[in-house]
């Protein structure tokens, strides 16, 4: 089972290399000396410093969290309760709502980004007549942020249901549990492991989501993807090596530890 | 089922789409026929100017000038330049991995989910840093490395889990009846693979079809794609109208791709590959 052809085993490491050589670069130069060019001219940690000192990249990282944490909590709700509507519901109304949750995962980002700016435009515009305002910034992102992830919250809790069927349910009932009851005491935990996956997706989506957000935070409000974007756009800076270089270890870290919490104990 | 616990369940979500999705569509499409009267202000008159501009028309609606089209066209091109890139790097490896021993194969699934986790900009960013020596950025080599390095993983993670169903049986038995390896290869493994293919290339080509993040940081303005145009209409531009226009023919290149994928794969496919 493990024979390959060597030039196949070849092949798959050039692909490797061409994954990790960008990324190696990047932490790389966040030890570099020199503020300008391309050339190595001595190692530093300086620019971890400076990072630290910014206090715009302090405030983005606050916000990047507080959407992300809020959005998730929303989301998982909505997504959960979602997700078992389609496992319960063996409907016309089923194959609407599973539509309906595909669009936002398959319309292309700058689409949904561009497509609430003008919402939150018509939405304000509307306001204004009543008297009332708001700009965009947390909430509208906060808002955008838990329309995309729905649909990967509740796809997630339905795949974990889908190899179970709803006479579980009514089994519960004819045993006397109310409805509640059968709720926290049967579905729940069954699709727990759906609902924590489909967190998980949600908060790592929102963490990572660019597109979106620029669209939709107004001017005043950044998080750490709008502040790269931003940074980058003016030109190459090494405390922004020292950033990326950074969250690279959080992805690390994080996926790890996930790793070993979901690797499987023991044989049999 | 009661209609009370129908709308218990399903409620929430359907009503907060209607509310964030639905309806800004719906207020795009009436954006899309308005005029632009100010900086990302519209009004009327009701126009179809801006889908004309879409369809080739010259900004005054007179000429008929092909202008969007090439753009539209590049951007299908250059989809698809790094999409049959992805095929050829990530093909072979997803076999690679497949057939290696439950421990190596976890940690080389490991190495592909660590890029296809980090942050999308950070890993455009990181071009940037690597080709900037060079002097390559921007430039529409740029653009097609960073569009292949930002979507390879997407294309890998799928047709790995095609490939690790293949049953071998099919080609062996292939090869007794006196097929070459290669014939064996392609006539009882490739069809095998078919799902994960067709969903990689998906997964690879929508996302770069609409990404105007990568074309933007590392192509410069002589490759800029169907993104760009709609950014900069949000942008600097501030023309709302031909940016919506511009989305729904996004959204309905998007769309055709999903329904060719739907009458590949079958409605299962489709709802497995979300």
């Amino acid at each position: 089972m493990t024979r390959t052809h060597p030039l196949l085993a070849a092949w798959a490491w050039l692909v490797y290399a061409f994954l990790y050589l960008p990324i190696v670069v990047l932490v790389v130069f966040s030890f570099n000396e020199s503020r300008f060019g391309a050339e190595w001219t001595g190692f530093t940690t300086k620019w971890y410093g400076v990072l630290l000192g910014r206090a715009d990249v302090r405030g983005a990282l606050g916000h990047t969290l507080e959407v992300a944490l809020l959005s998730t909590l929303v989301s998982t709700v909505l997504g959960t309760l979602t997700g078992l509507g389609l496992w319960r519901y063996t409907s016309r109304a089923r194959a609407a709502v599973s539509t309906l949750l595909v669009l936002p995962i398959v319309i292309p980002d700058v689409v949904m980004g561009v497509m609430l700016l003008m919402f939150y435009a018509a939405v304000r515009a509307g306001l204004e007549r009543a008297g009332w305002t708001f700009d965009n910034g947390f909430w509208t992102v906060l808002l955008a942020h838990v329309t995309f992830q729905i649909s990967y919250v509740a796809l997630t809790v339905r795949s974990r249901l889908s190899g179970y069927g709803p006479e579980l349910e009514e089994a519960a009932r004819d045993l006397g549990a109310s409805a509640w009851q059968s709720f926290w005491r049967v579905v729940l935990p069954l699709a727990w492991p759906g609902v924590l996956a489909g967190a998980l997706l949600a908060f790592t989506l929102s963490l990572d989501d660019f597109v979106v957000t620029y669209f939709t935070s107004g001017s005043g409000f950044q998080t750490l993807p709008v502040l790269i974007y931003t940074n980058v756009k003016r030109g190459v800076t090494p405390d922004i090596n020292a950033l990326s270089t950074l969250l690279i270890l959080v992805t690390v870290v994080a996926i790890l530890v996930a790793n070993a919490l979901l690797r499987p104990r023991g044989k049999g | 089922m009661t209609p009370r616990r129908f709308l218990a369940t399903l409620g929430p979500g359907v009503l907060w789409l209607v509310v964030f999705l639905v309806l800004p569509a719906l207020i795009m499409l009436g954006y899309s026929l308005l005029t632009r009267t100010d900086l990302a202000q519209v009004g009327p008159p009701w126009t179809l100017e801006s889908w004309g501009r879409v369809i080739g028309y010259d900004a005054l609606f007179q000429e008929w000038t092909g202008d969007n089209l090439r753009v539209l066209w590049r951007s299908v091109w250059v989809a698809g330049i790094s999409t049959a890139l992805c095929v050829l790097m990530g093909y072979p490896l997803a076999f690679y991995i497949a057939r290696q021993d439950a421990r190596r194969r976890q940690l080389l699934l490991l190495l592909l989910i660590i890029p296809f986790w980090t942050n999308f900009l950070i890993r455009v960013y990181a071009w940037i840093i690597l080709l900037r020596p060079f002097e390559l950025v921007p430039s529409p080599m740029a653009t097609l490395l960073g569009m292949v390095y930002a979507f390879l993983p997407f294309f890998v993670l799928p047709v790995y889990a095609s490939v690790e169903k293949v049953n071998w049986s099919l080609s062996e038995a292939a090869q007794d009846l006196g097929a070459t390896p290669a014939r064996a290869f392609w006539s009882a493994v490739v069809p095998q693979t078919l799902p994960g293919l067709v969903a990689g290339v998906l997964l690879t080509f929508i996302p770069a079809l609409g990404t105007f993040v990568v074309s933007d940081l590392l192509g410069g303005a002589k490759t800029a794609l169907v993104g760009n145009l709609v950014q900069n209409q949000f942008g600097q531009a501030g023309d709302w109208p031909y940016g919506s226009a511009l989305s729904f023919l996004l959204m309905g290149l998007v769309l055709l791709g999903l329904w060719v994928y739907a009458r590949v794969a079958g409605r299962r496919g489709l709802e497995e590959l979300v």
